[in-house]
């Protein structure tokens, strides 16, 4: 009996949750709707979630709408072959040819709608924003810049977390610091510097210096390398093995979970980087990461919604899949830097 | 062996050292001698010594600057409280012991933190649309009002709705501060829960006594990091209308600003100063949350016994 009623308590409770969790997640359901109805389904303001069309039905090379009529009492569909204000003249297709009048305001009368998925839009707004030059963009940069934060990271982080050097903590603390710096402040001489060195307009600003690691990547593992016993880069220097060979062939491998997770969160970083490539890119097309491409897109087809938000999906569909391939990692490793004990 | 040892750490830390003075030491200092000068990248043979001209201007001359402060400043009064409160208590349902599959819902809150910033805001934008946006078709669906005609309600348009708009499409990237708020409520022992219990504490007392108390620090982490970002607030506002200000500048936050002075006008000096507003604005309000935070944030383990 206990049981029972704790088992009912969690299904309600369950149920409530997962009502709150589908009203949070309601904005991709408008966005996948939109994405497959056609301009006229939008703005005639139906809420209707499926992207539907008026059903038609085609007599001697013609086509004609099909309206659900009330005739002596039961309601038929028919094609409206002739419309008139007091009467109009219907046709069933069932039976072509014999005509049907009806009298009274074919106004009243509804529409039949037929689902109707406009899959092209997706093809239209692939085309439109130029998707495979934005995607191509976008993984160069990811992955690029992902390689050049984790190696140099990794060295980073190895060097502060096994060797001791004079001023090392100051250098950590600075180091931290740096973390919470608003990119603002340093924005405006480093876009100077690279001015003055040809550089604007490509992509090297925003390349070049992931290669001097990233202090947050470098506070993470840290942290893990830490964790890893120091006998095994003993063991590995009694074998003959130098501090190079000891990081890439002995400790690497051990740290590869965090390792995994800040290569993870950085190609989301750099999916997402707006600010950079806004101030670097800016009136170069054709070097537009997806991030720039689609604001570009938004503020130049602001009346074609449905090609707009079919645009936002496709662009979601890659960090979407990566998340779902990733997603232990993701939640362990914000757990692990996000609370500190 | 010691000077072996300090030579190849050094040699390790290299690529951050050069990183931070090429990238961090170098531009925060050349950013204050920017700050002093009349220099604008359009025409960078014209640069003169000022002074603190671009310091008078932006704090006396250009009232845009301090307006932009003041409106960020009530957006993060907004947006800050509910957000804190909407993730802490998706947290709280995340963490009841009465759902089932919890971690299939983790993911599902998740979610829409992964959709990339620009697309989740276009998105948005969309549900907004005073006319065809699901928000005001369900409003009208539901209460009979016309809200999707002329004078509906513009959730994009209208200046003293825009601030609540812009918490609500802030409710998307929250993934990151529920899974931060799960994280610290499984961190509470639970001899705590049932010692409250034994002293005959209900569920609400339970909450205030034991949960709300344990969970400040991470709370305290949270508005920190929150703070810190909404100064910074900039991509929403640019995306939906390229940083116009729109509607009637109440979105001419100081990132929107700092963008146009520096980056459309190229007038680096005066730009300069306006990115150090927005630095010390964020060290500012960090400092006072740090300061105060041992009347409001409790360390267990630490302090009197309690």
């Amino acid at each position: 009996m206990r049981e029972q009623r704790l088992l009912l308590r969690r299904v309600v409770f369950t149920l409530g949750v997962a009502v709150l969790a589908a009203v949070y997640l309601l904005p991709l359901m408008y966005g996948l709707s939109m994405s497959l109805k056609t301009r006229d389904q939008i703005a005639s303001a139906k809420l209707s979630i499926l992207p539907l069309s008026p059903r038609t039905w085609e007599y001697e090379g013609r086509q004609y709408d099909l309206y659900e009529v009330p005739v002596d009492g039961e309601v038929r569909i028919l094609a409206m072959m002739k419309r008139g204000r007091t009467s109009s003249v219907f046709m069933d297709p069932q039976q072509p040819g014999e005509q049907i009048v009806w009298e009274g305001n074919w106004r009243t009368l509804d529409r039949v709608w037929k689902v109707d998925p406009q899959w092209s839009n997706f093809a239209e707004a692939w085309k439109a924003t130029k998707f495979p030059v934005l995607l191509k963009n976008t993984v160069l940069y990811a992955v690029i810049t992902t390689f050049g934060t984790v190696l140099s990271s990794l060295l980073v982080a190895y060097g502060f977390a096994r060797f001791s050097f004079p001023g090392k903590n100051v250098l950590f603390v600075v180091l931290m610091s740096t973390i919470i710096l608003p990119s603002a402040v340093t924005s405006i001489p480093t876009y100077a510097m690279f001015y003055f060195l040809g550089w604007v307009g490509t992509w090297l600003p925003l390349m070049v210096p992931a290669f001097f690691s990233n202090a947050y990547n470098v506070f993470l593992l840290r942290q893990f390398l830490m964790g890893i016993p120091r006998e095994l880069d003993e063991a590995a220097r009694i074998d003959g093995a130098g501090p190079l060979r000891t990081l890439f062939q002995i400790i690497a491998p051990q740290a590869t979970p965090a390792i995994i997770a800040v290569a993870l969160f950085h190609f989301f970083f750099a999916w997402n980087d707006f600010f950079g490539p806004l101030i670097y890119l800016s009136g170069k097309g054709d070097l537009y990461p997806i991030s720039i491409g689609l604001t570009v897109f938004n503020n130049m087809y602001t009346s074609q919604n449905h090609l707009i938000q079919a645009a936002a999906l496709i662009a979601s569909v890659i960090p979407l899949v990566v998340f779902a391939f990733a997603q232990r990692v993701f939640m362990q490793r914000l757990i692990d830097t996000g609370v500190f004990k | 062996m010691r000077l072996w040892e300090y030579r190849w750490g050094l040699a390790f830390i290299a690529p951050w050292l050069l990183g931070f003075l090429i990238f961090y030491l170098f531009p925060m200092v050349a950013s204050f001698v920017f700050s002093l000068l009349d220099f604008s990248l359009a025409d960078p043979g014209a640069t003169t010594f000022v002074g603190f001209v671009n310091w008078r201007r932006a704090f006396v001359e250009d009232p845009e600057v301090l307006a932009s402060v003041g409106r960020i400043l009530l957006f993060a009064l907004i947006s800050l409280p509910i957000g804190m409160l909407f993730a802490l208590a998706v947290a709280l349902l995340l963490h009841s012991r009465y759902l089932l599959g919890t971690r299939a819902f983790r993911t599902l809150f998740y979610l829409p933190s992964i959709v990339p910033f620009v697309a989740a805001v276009i998105i948005w934008q969309g549900v907004l649309n005073e006319h065809t946006g699901w928000i005001n078709l369900a409003i009208e669906g539901i209460t009979g009002l016309d809200v999707t005609g002329t004078d509906g309600i513009r959730w994009l348009a209208d200046p003293r709705l825009i601030y609540f708009t812009y918490t609500l499409i802030g409710l998307w990237g929250l993934g990151n501060t529920i899974i931060i708020f799960l994280a610290g409520l499984q961190g509470i022992p639970i001899e705590l829960y049932e010692a409250a219990q034994i002293d005959g504490a209900g569920p609400a007392q339970r909450f205030f006594s034991v949960t709300l108390p344990l969970i400040t620090p991470v709370v305290f982490y949270n508005v920190v990091i929150g703070v810190i970002g909404l100064m910074q607030y900039f991509l929403p506002p640019y995306v939906i209308n390229m940083g116009s200000g729109f509607p009637n500048g109440m979105t001419n936050f100081p990132m929107i600003y700092f963008y146009r002075q520096a980056f459309t006008y190229l007038n680096m000096g005066y730009g300069a100063v306006i990115a150090w507003i927005i630095f010390f604005l964020g060290l500012f309000f960090t400092l006072i949350l740090f300061r105060t935070s041992r009347y409001w944030v409790f360390y267990a383990g630490g302090g009197e016994e309690s």
